[in-house]
């Protein structure tokens, strides 16, 4: 509608978007500057294997520095190599000292030897540093045993953690402070020459986070992204084979094993069980371990992979991630693919199963859920917006429309149903339910993964009727769901596939009428033919087979102009989340993935327990980021780099508005009850 | 065959409610994906639930419209299979010709189908993916390979899966089976589509004329099974009328 006329109405708003009371122009004081130094800090920077133990009480840096327990401080180390070796090999102390800091080499002790130390910090390849201290009166810096000779003294004054000690110098390094650094290593190390002076500084500020670097800088890390998804093959026979898979098996970025408490394997991403059964067998023996010491095991950083674990009743479920997820959002990956295998077996069926024999092999009842299971964790390696925010989308329809098709479906609706959706492409169009039961979205995303991304149901064809639990609206039992695919294409056969890569499912309307009534499926077989046919009499089915083809508007088309690329709103009250076309911005899977990556990170931050941040703008070299919560919505922009502050949030303000005024036809409100 | 013989005017058209059963992974969605819409699909993804669909097909006197369920294999489905087969008037038991226990499963469910299904139930025995066995491309396996199969079993079994034959059951195995029972017993490949027509024109021309329906009958007759699955049903105390054994009909 007449973009050009809110136009003006649109500025002359831009600062008070009134909704939650927040005004998204560029405050100084409510803006954290640069996030890279002040947010991203407080998140997981071990490099070296880190435990999180249980513990109830949790901020993240007491749980950090329990952690630290299990390593005492290393004893003074008389060795020169021991300090070289540490940037590798870190240990407790490291993580001690970047927590809490903003400067994460500034060591919180002074120490007299301040005045006559020089701090110098080397860059590794790989992301480490290393800070060691040579002292410039004494040394002449090109003479390597003179260097360590002073570091050697150095530790005498400061005890066992001299070679983490920094000076303020260390904080402020300048170009010839970098300049010695290089002369010197390249001598003693060998390190690589042409580590350029803004590195070393820049090492100061960024947080060694491995998934920092990962996302949009290394990009050797994620060119073969798009083969993530295939399966391991190697060559034809005997070991070198099994050692051709263990490599493809270990370049996976994303891993999700299931095993029960007795240590057998339940599902797993990749691999056969003989490949990885050295592996099953490891992580259960490091978290019975801890189950031991009733010390429950979360989550610990190896090898630049975050591994989360999860203990549900008989079964642990592991998610190992490089793609820079953080606990909490692999958690709720973990969940979703507990709640498929409820949604297979039913809770009570489960814990039957393991109470009469602990050592049961769940994959045998398990067996056919295998495809769901992979297809919900690929969607989590892909990266999915609606797990990211636990939030459904709609189709966006006019309010009047949806209306109708609404009060079709309740006119339609026969005796026996309990739920009924008409589902478009992955996107709601419509709902009936009772008025005393809610649809969780958890469960949707069950159906629409059951549906939409594994193919097994739309495949065979006919109509289905499906016998599955939804853990959301009673763990205990099954509900039955009948399942009919209409084609949206209505001759429109070129071109789906290579111009809207968007959704492979693009062109699928299901109805899903759901009953409690195992033997109502030709009641609700006739409901549907029902249905269909009055949709089709009152327009109602061309108006979703034309918005489905339209696809989701481009970002330019919503704020006419904008800087933005791509952005997320969720609606908290409504659970929903609307967004742009990922086109012309991010076609590829590796695009997307970053943005989701991106988008990952601004959620973590936004809702990191201590953060109390509302607003965050975050500039990388790729990107200008906005998060921005308040507690009617939660909206994460993206526009390219060298986008000004100013320019994304007045886009936001828009996003604001656009989503207000378009409120009814791109969230579903109510939805029709009885 | 079926199709050539659509001519005459107004044959007399009925239906015939059609289940299939078997062990998972033996074919079954294959077999009734190459027979409705003649296509096949490697590496299918397994069933979940139970497809229902419907296919005519025509016989040079009548048409027939097959209602179809195909069921998943799963052990945990096993407990619905009673409401797909309680009005049916003819089964498919399938079993995989490579896999020995699928044809054990296969005679549970002949039992069980004797046993509980509606009395004159036409059932046919279909051991489903020839293609993996040698013999399959020229010899109509229905009728001669009785003696090919028996080497299946004796000595030669590891002799002919160098040969690329995966055969593990062999035809007379399951023939003899067939007639025991008194089943109608086919080999069929839908990879190939070999034999597949074939077993549901059988099946039809196997049906009586006096039990074919001319209308569809109500579907959900009667709540009398209770399964494992029947018990844990989700009791919507709020909403008592969607959620007691309601029989619909």
């Amino acid at each position: 509608m007449g973009h050009d006329s809110e136009e003006s109405a649109a500025t002359s708003n831009g600062g008070t978007a009134a909704d939650g009371g927040h005004d998204i122009s560029p405050p100084q004081g409510e803006n954290r500057g640069d996030p890279a130094i002040e947010d991203t800090a407080a998140a997981t920077k071990e490099l070296g294997v880190h435990v999180e133990p249980s513990a109830p009480s949790q901020s993240s840096s007491t749980s950090r520095r329990l952690g630290d327990e299990h390593r005492p401080p290393l004893p003074p180390r008389p060795g020169t190599l021991d300090i070289l070796k540490e940037g590798n090999h870190n240990t407790g102390g490291t993580s001690q000292r970047s927590k809490q800091s903003a400067r994460p080499n500034l060591q919180s002790t002074a120490t007299i030897a301040l005045s006559r130390t020089d701090i110098h910090t080397q860059s590794y390849p790989d992301g480490s540093r290393e800070t060691y201290a040579a002292s410039a009166e004494t040394t002449p810096p090109s003479k390597p045993a003179g260097v360590f000779g002073s570091i050697k003294r150095f530790k005498g004054l400061s005890g066992s953690e001299g070679g983490d000690s920094a000076s303020v110098r260390s904080y402020a390094p300048t170009l010839e402070a970098g300049g010695d650094a290089e002369s010197l290593l390249g001598e003693v190390l060998g390190a690589s020459q042409e580590v350029p002076a803004w590195k070393l500084l820049s090492t100061q500020y960024e947080a060694p986070d491995p998934f920092d670097t990962f996302m949009f800088e290394d990009n050797e890390a994620t060119v073969d992204f798009y083969r993530e998804f295939d399966e391991l093959r190697g060559g034809e026979s005997g070991e070198q084979n099994e050692e051709q898979q263990l490599t493809q098996w270990q370049s996976k970025r994303k891993h999700f094993l299931i095993l029960s408490s007795a240590g057998k394997p339940i599902y797993n991403r990749h691999g056969d069980d003989n490949l990885i059964s050295g592996y099953i067998g490891m992580i259960q023996t490091i978290i019975s371990f801890y189950e031991g010491a009733n010390d429950h095991l979360k989550g610990f950083t190896a090898a630049g992979a975050r591994f989360v674990i999860m203990s549900q009743g008989p079964l642990y479920l592991v998610a190992i991630s490089k793609l820079g997820e953080n606990d909490a959002q692999l958690r709720v990956q973990l969940e979703a693919l507990y709640m498929q295998i409820l949604s297979t077996l039913t809770l009570p069926t489960l814990t039957h199963l393991f109470a009469n024999r602990a050592s049961t092999d769940l994959r045998r009842p398990l067996q056919g859920t295998e495809p769901l299971l992979s297809a919900l964790a690929d969607t989590f390696t892909r990266g999915s917006p609606p797990t990211l925010l636990s939030a459904l989308e709609c189709l966006k329809v006019r309010k009047s429309q949806r209306q109708v098709i609404n009060d079709t479906l309740l006119r339609t609706r026969c005796d026996t149903l309990l739920y009924g959706l008409i589902v478009a492409s992955g996107r709601l169009v419509s709902v009936v339910r009772p008025r005393k039961h809610s649809l969780h979205p958890s469960d949707l995303q069950l159906i629409f993964n059951m549906l939409f991304e594994a193919r097994g149901v739309k495949a065979g064809g006919g109509e289905n009727w499906i016998p599955l639990c939804l853990p959301g609206f009673n763990k205990n039992g099954y509900l039955y769901m009948y399942v009919s695919f209409v084609s949206a294409s209505e001759g429109h056969g070129e071109e789906p596939d290579d111009d809207r890569n968007e959704t492979e499912h693009q062109d699928e309307i299901a109805v899903l009428l759901i009953s409690a009534n195992k033997e109502s499926f030709y009641d609700l077989r006739t409901m549907k033919d029902t249905l269909v046919k009055e949709l089709e009499k009152n327009d109602s089915m061309a108006i979703i087979k034309s918005a489905v083809r339209r696809g989701r508007p481009a970002a330019t088309d919503i704020v006419p102009g904008t800087v933005l690329r791509h952005f997320l709103y969720k609606s908290r009250a409504n659970v929903q989340f609307t967004m742009p076309s990922y086109e012309p911005h991010f076609t590829t899977l590796l695009d997307r993935r970053r943005l989701l990556s991106l988008y990952h990170t601004l959620h973590a931050n936004v809702h990191a327990k201590n953060a109390h941040l509302k607003v965050q703008h975050c500039i990388r070299r790729e990107s200008v980021s906005l998060a921005w919560v308040t507690p009617l919505f939660e909206l994460y922009c993206v526009a390219g780099p060298h986008s000004t502050r100013n320019a994304l949030a007045q886009s936001a303000n828009k996003v604001v508005q656009w989503v207000r005024r378009e409120e009814e036809r791109v969230f579903i409100i109510g939805g029709a009850v009885f | 065959m079926a199709d050539s013989a659509g001519t005459a005017p107004p044959k007399p058209s009925s239906s015939v409610k059609l289940v299939l059963l078997g062990e998972a992974a033996v074919g079954k969605s294959s077999l009734v994906l190459r027979f409705v819409n003649n296509d096949f699909q490697e590496n299918k993804e397994p069933t979940i639930g139970a497809a229902f669909l419907t296919q005519k097909s025509h016989l040079p006197h009548r048409t027939i419209k097959f209602e179809i369920w195909d069921t998943a294999g799963q052990e945990r489905f096993a407990s619905l299979a009673p409401m797909y087969y309680r009005n049916a008037q003819s089964a498919l038991v399938v079993y995989d010709l490579t896999k020995p226990t699928s044809l054990v499963k296969a005679k549970h469910w002949v039992a069980e189908l004797q046993r509980q299904a509606s009395p004159g139930i036409v059932i046919a025995l279909v051991g489903n993916k020839l293609d993996l066995t040698s013999s399959s491309d020229e010899t109509p396996e229905t009728t001669i390979a009785a003696s090919g199969g028996e080497e299946g079993t004796e000595g030669a079994d590891a002799a002919e899966e160098e040969n690329g034959d995966a055969r593990k059951i062999s035809t007379k195995e399951g023939r003899e089976y067939a007639e025991e029972e008194g089943l109608l017993f086919f080999e069929t490949s839908a990879k190939t589509g070999k034999n597949v027509q074939e077993v549901f024109t059988a099946i039809a021309n196997a049906i009586p004329e006096t039990q074919m329906k001319t209308t569809k009958g109500a579907g959900a007759a009667g709540g009398g099974t209770q399964s494992a699955l029947g018990a844990e049903r989700v009791n919507l105390n709020k909403r008592p009328e969607g959620a007691k054994e309601g029989c619909a009909c």
